[in-house]
């Protein structure tokens, strides 16, 4: 791998840049794996650097349907945070949070993690308490969490309308500072480049079309490139999760919708922290090149299609304008979705099955991007050891049977 | 944007509508026999299907009836409805 420092980039530049190499290999499939990982997103492309670095395992494969980075680690609003209410969601994303700190260290990959800070408004007083209930458990867990007034809100963010008069006023907030942004296609490239380098096979155009079993023991995968052997299988493919589990007859507790997102064109920098608001329904950054980004809740309907209703759009819209009325005129550039697998209990399953050697990482829903560190880190941990690791332990497929669910709806600020 | 075909009110748009999930998932005849297993079935597992799909829809702002619409989750397009009683 070449190592991406100042001393290298100046050394090139002085032979005119012409000796870079590609940051990753374009693999062939071999005819047998110790892991393969599906799916070519951030966190399986996490879970096989993790797998390489941290577990010796690095006869691995990370097999991609389409191109690599493109599902929903290209498609979210890059939002980073871990103000979850309950302790087993909130110890998965602060250790996240805490690899996203040195993330563009460790893969020597800028990532352009930037903790602007994360405020989420409350907009009625059962809405305050909630919150203040949240920011209680934040800290209890060692998370960092600050309640603001009206006034503290208006003061970091002063184009908010915090007027008393409009329909939904701003009654305060809280805010998480180490929270933030990252630039997504990064962690992808990154994690791509560094596994690349630890010997991992990343094998784009690559569809898996069977899921083959003996004796109740994954043994291999059936490709449009041909089968591939595998002594254990990590299927890490959010809004398919269940079109895949369904190879192996499992059945999963997920749903599949559209979540859209929309980045109108570049204005001066205006606001600094990301600003969420559960009730009116929006959340929004401005990028490092000025763009809003723009988000809101998942079509209602379960549906794999990548337009989305133009309705939520509206809505999307609506909530800025009300929030934000200074963005009233700007425009809109692009607008996309993203297939996301939705939980009933809006916690992700990070699990065996009950078929040996077969393993899930899935249901991420509608929030997946901040964890994709950990998540990576626990889901090697469990594909390398063939049982969790005690941070994902609670997230396992049969809670929906004893009932131990992690019931995130409503509790962590809704919005993701 | 769907246009909904209420078996009683004729196409309508989406907004009029609420989406009820999947069809076809009976409630258990003899819930008391039922093991751990087969409630978390009932309760939380969902075909979640890529291509065609039978759903329920409540005509929430129209006719306040429930039915059943086919679908192609991929494409959206819409193959039919039907009242329950002619899907049975």
């Amino acid at each position: 791998m070449q190592f991406y420092s100042l001393p290298n980039l100046i050394r090139r530049g002085l032979r005119g840049h012409r000796d870079w190499t590609p940051a990753w290999r374009k693999a062939e499939p071999k005819p047998s794996y110790d892991v393969v990982i599906v799916g070519a997103g951030g966190h399986g492309l996490a879970t096989a650097y993790y797998l390489a670095k941290l577990h010796g395992v690095s006869n691995v494969a990370v097999l991609e349907r389409g191109w690599l980075g493109g599902g929903n680690i290209g498609r979210n609003t890059a939002i980073v945070r871990s103000n979850y209410l309950w302790d087993a969601s909130a110890h998965i994303y602060e250790f996240s949070l805490k690899l996203w700190e040195s993330l563009s260290q460790e893969l020597n990959y800028n990532v352009m993690f930037s903790q602007r800070g994360l405020l989420n408004i409350g907009h009625s007083e059962q809405e305050m308490r909630d919150l203040a209930r949240r920011v209680g458990a934040n800290q209890l867990n060692g998370i960092d969490a600050e309640l603001l007034s009206t006034d503290q809100v208006s003061k970091l963010v002063p184009i908010l309308n915090t007027s008393p008069d409009t329909r939904y006023p701003v009654l305060g907030g809280t805010l998480q500072r180490r929270g933030g942004v990252a630039r997504h296609d990064a962690v992808a490239w990154g994690y791509a480049r560094a596994a690349d380098a630890l010997g991992v096979d990343i094998v784009e155009n690559c569809e898996v079309t069977g899921i083959r079993t003996a004796n109740g023991r994954v043994t291999s995968l059936e490709t449009t490139r041909g089968e591939i052997r595998a002594g254990a299988v990590g299927l890490v493919v959010a809004g398919n999760a269940s079109v895949l589990a369904s190879m192996a007859g499992i059945r999963l507790p997920i749903l599949s919708h559209p979540l859209q997102a929309l980045v109108t064109e570049p204005l001066k920098p205006v606001f600094d922290p990301v600003v969420m608001s559960s009730a009116v329904h929006v959340y929004i950054h401005q990028t490092d090149r000025g763009e809003l980004v723009l988000g809101a809740g998942i079509d209602a309907p379960v549906s794999y299609d990548l337009n989305g209703n133009f309705r939520i759009i509206e809505h999307v819209l609506a909530a800025v304008c009300e929030l934000f009325p200074i963005f009233s005129r700007v425009r809109m550039l692009r607008q996309w979705a993203g297939t996301v697998d939705v939980c009933p209990d809006a916690s992700p399953i990070i699990s065996g099955t009950p078929i040996k050697g077969l393993f899930m990482n899935c249901g991420w829903g509608t929030g997946g991007f901040k964890a994709t560190p950990g998540s990576g880190w626990v889901f090697a941990h469990t594909l390398a050891h063939q049982e969790p690791h005690p941070l994902n332990a609670p997230f396992s497929l049969d809670r929906f049977t004893t009932g131990a669910l992690i019931d995130e709806h409503g509790a962590a600020a809704v919005a993701h | 944007m769907l246009l909904i075909p209420c078996p009683w009110c004729g196409p309508r748009e989406d907004d009029e509508f609420t989406f009820g999930g999947e069809a076809d998932i009976p409630r258990p005849a003899d819930p008391a026999a039922l093991t751990d297993e087969q409630w978390a079935d009932y309760l939380f597992m969902r075909d979640n299907r890529r291509g065609h799909h039978r759903e329920q829809w409540y005509h929430t702002a129209g006719c306040r009836r429930w039915f059943i619409v086919e679908r192609d989750t991929v494409t959206n397009e819409i193959l039919g409805a039907s009242t329950y009683g002619d899907s049975q």
